[in-house]
């Protein structure tokens, strides 16, 4: 628990009936971080990002905004804004008066207001937009509306609920890079929620993984990719492949892990907390590996069999199989500087599989 | 036929034929109100005699018409904005919250379409005798609003369908409390089906006849009004004249209730 948390989330649980969605969520988000919830619909995301914004009541525990209780605090007298998943613009006010929707209270002379909503027109690359009607925007225009009129009230924190799943993969791709350059121009907290792996992994600062109501890790993108801490986590964001293996410990200053498939794994002594002969699952990245046609000199390798193959365009995917473990082992490596050639490996052929023993990744017992 | 697409999209000549008679036997006996009460004859029969205005001019000059007229309007205009608050108030209160027995509610307020007048007027009647409360315009515009309540329900439950509740949602995050976005949202994006509500209950009160026979005190609405001059040969092309203006403006304000009611829900 760090001091400078901007928004401070303390053992909360949320009921729905006897459903619970939300399951002893405790974290901080810092100021001015990007911060994603990350899960499968139904995991709770969506209803944790509602309780900051005041829609929904938190069953138990407490969250603090700006170092203030936010428990007895309406949604309209929240320091935060949020971008609707269907950005909810107004459909019978103008692009210009949706923008300037929440400046009412703050009793503007219109010249004022005009200035601050072209300045936002601006923000969101729209210029001119004022007077278009609300049902001609686009879906990318909607979100990019949306997102105006929450900043119009500089609000500390901003709340996204998925607002890139209704685009297309193209536009979604483009409004990732200027959703992060936004960011980072306003220096406002964010707090997104997605589904989305890679999306989460491209924009966010730190990502909160959640499943069935409960966080199950928070850390950067390359700490959840390249780290993960639980089975769970590990296959949540990208592909994984685990090993079943024991803990061998030699003296005081070595440790090895003994697995079925990749043999003796050399392990940093500090990785690894069970002692001798304990049982623990070990994880390696598909694209960690490195596939080769014949023996290799050095380094740590076993041999395989191919099994399937599969072309990707950028990149093939190949399902090996190894001596000692029963489930196929994925294979990921990119096509660069390889000419084309159809048939490199046919079903049976035998393959060398190279590792770096610091790409294994020791996970927790779930 | 092959190149017209299957039987779902062709045209079926049977079937524009019977929707054209349907709708020459639902409304050709209407026409002849307003053929006849041209008429210069005082029976309604073939051969026309002449054509004549005189009939509108007789009306023109009936004060007790014209107090029958003014009373069916206040009553109408009173029904139609008690009726359509409260069918705003009941279909936001259907779509918005979680009601244990929503669709038992929606069939409750939806019945008096189902019930015939009669039954409610009798009910009433008795209600108000034993209470011993007068009849009087009141009286008629307190079951003029049981028969209105289904109607201005059934235009508004749409409209309130149709809206995301996110809207209000995004209203209250950007800083307002619950009246303001009632009249900043929720308001203008039913407004359209408030004023086809409005227009619809209005009409349905103004004609309505069976609740108005059994609780009219004094002051006769305009359908009563006609009733009671039927009796008088003389006075039937009057009748005929008078039917003729209340068809065309009915037929005004429910077309326009419908287009305005529809507003902005196709896109």
């Amino acid at each position: 628990m760090t001091n400078d948390a901007f928004i401070s989330i303390r053992n909360v649980n949320k009921y729905f009936g006897s459903f619970q969605a939300i399951d002893n969520v405790s974290m901080n988000i810092g100021q001015g971080e990007f911060f994603s919830l990350l899960g499968a619909s139904g995991c709770g995301k969506t209803t944790l990002l509602r309780m900051l914004a005041g829609f929904e009541s938190t069953s138990d525990g407490e969250i603090l905004i700006d170092g203030q209780p936010s428990a007895d605090v309406p949604p309209h007298h929240r320091p935060v804004n949020m971008v609707f998943q269907s950005y909810a613009i107004f459909p019978h006010l103008n692009v210009a008066d949706n923008i300037a929707y929440g400046l009412r209270k703050q009793r503007l002379s219109k010249e004022k207001k005009k200035e601050m909503v072209d300045e936002m027109l601006d923000l969101i690359k729209l210029p001119g937009y004022g007077q278009r009607k609300a049902n001609e925007l686009s879906g990318g225009q909607r979100q990019r509306i949306a997102l105006a009129r929450a900043l119009i009230l500089r609000p500390k924190v901003l709340l996204l609920d998925e607002p890139l799943g209704a685009l297309d993969k193209q536009l979604r791709e483009q409004m990732q890079l200027e959703l992060r350059a936004l960011q980072r121009q306003v220096g406002i907290t964010f707090v997104f929620v997605t589904h989305d792996q890679e999306e989460a992994l491209t924009l966010s600062d730190r990502i909160a993984v959640m499943s069935g109501g409960k966080v199950l890790q928070v850390d950067t993108p390359e700490g959840l990719y390249e780290a993960p801490k639980t089975r769970e986590v590990a296959s949540f964001i990208g592909n994984m492949n685990f090993f079943e293996g024991t803990v061998r410990r030699n003296g005081s200053n070595e440790a090895a892990i003994e697995t079925q498939g990749l043999g003796n794994i050399p392990i940093d002594l500090e990785k690894v907390t069970k002692p001798d002969g304990a049982p623990v699952q070990v994880a390696l990245r598909p694209e960690k590996f490195e596939l080769l046609e014949e023996e290799p000199k050095d380094g740590h390798f076993v041999t395989a069999k191919m099994d399937k193959t599969a072309y990707m365009g950028d990149r093939s995917h190949y399902y090996v199989t190894l001596d000692g473990k029963p489930e196929p082992v994925a294979v990921s490596s990119t096509n660069l500087f390889v000419a084309r050639d159809d048939d490199r490996w046919a079903k049976g052929d035998e393959v060398w599989l190279r590792w770096l023993p610091e790409a294994v990744v020791v996970l927790d017992s779930d | 036929m092959s190149d017209r697409g299957t039987y779902i999209k062709r045209p079926n000549r049977p079937l524009q034929f019977y929707a054209i008679l349907f709708l020459i036997v639902l409304y050709v006996p209407v026409l002849f109100i307003p053929l006849f009460s041209f008429n210069s004859s005082i029976y309604v029969r073939f051969p026309l005699e002449g054509m004549t205005l005189q009939w509108y001019q007789e009306l023109w000059e009936r004060d007790s018409m014209w107090a029958a007229l003014y009373n069916s309007i206040k009553v109408g205009i009173v029904v139609a904005i008690i009726s359509t608050i409260l069918g705003v108030v009941a279909a936001r209160a259907i779509t918005r919250y979680r009601l244990p027995g929503r669709s038992a509610l929606v069939t409750f307020i939806m019945m008096p379409l189902v019930i015939p007048g009669i039954i409610f007027g009798v009910a009433l009647l008795v209600l108000m005798s034993q209470l011993g409360v007068p009849l009087s315009l009141y009286t008629v515009g307190l079951g003029h609003l049981i028969v209105c309540m289904p109607f201005a329900v059934a235009t508004l439950l749409p409209r309130f369908e149709g809206f995301d509740p996110s809207m209000e949602e995004a209203s209250a995050d950007l800083g307002e409390n619950g009246w303001w976005t009632f009249w900043r949202v929720t308001f203008p994006i039913v407004f359209p089906g408030v004023v086809a509500s409005l227009l619809l209950t209005f009409t349905i009160s103004f004609d309505e006849f069976i609740m108005a026979f059994f609780l009219t005190g004094t002051d006769p609405t305009l359908p009563i009004y006609i009733w009671g001059q039927l009796r008088f040969p003389r006075e039937f092309p009057a009748v005929l004249a008078l039917s003729s203006l209340i068809l065309f403006v009915s037929f005004i304000l429910v077309f326009v209730a419908q287009r305005i009611g529809r507003m902005g829900l196709e896109d």
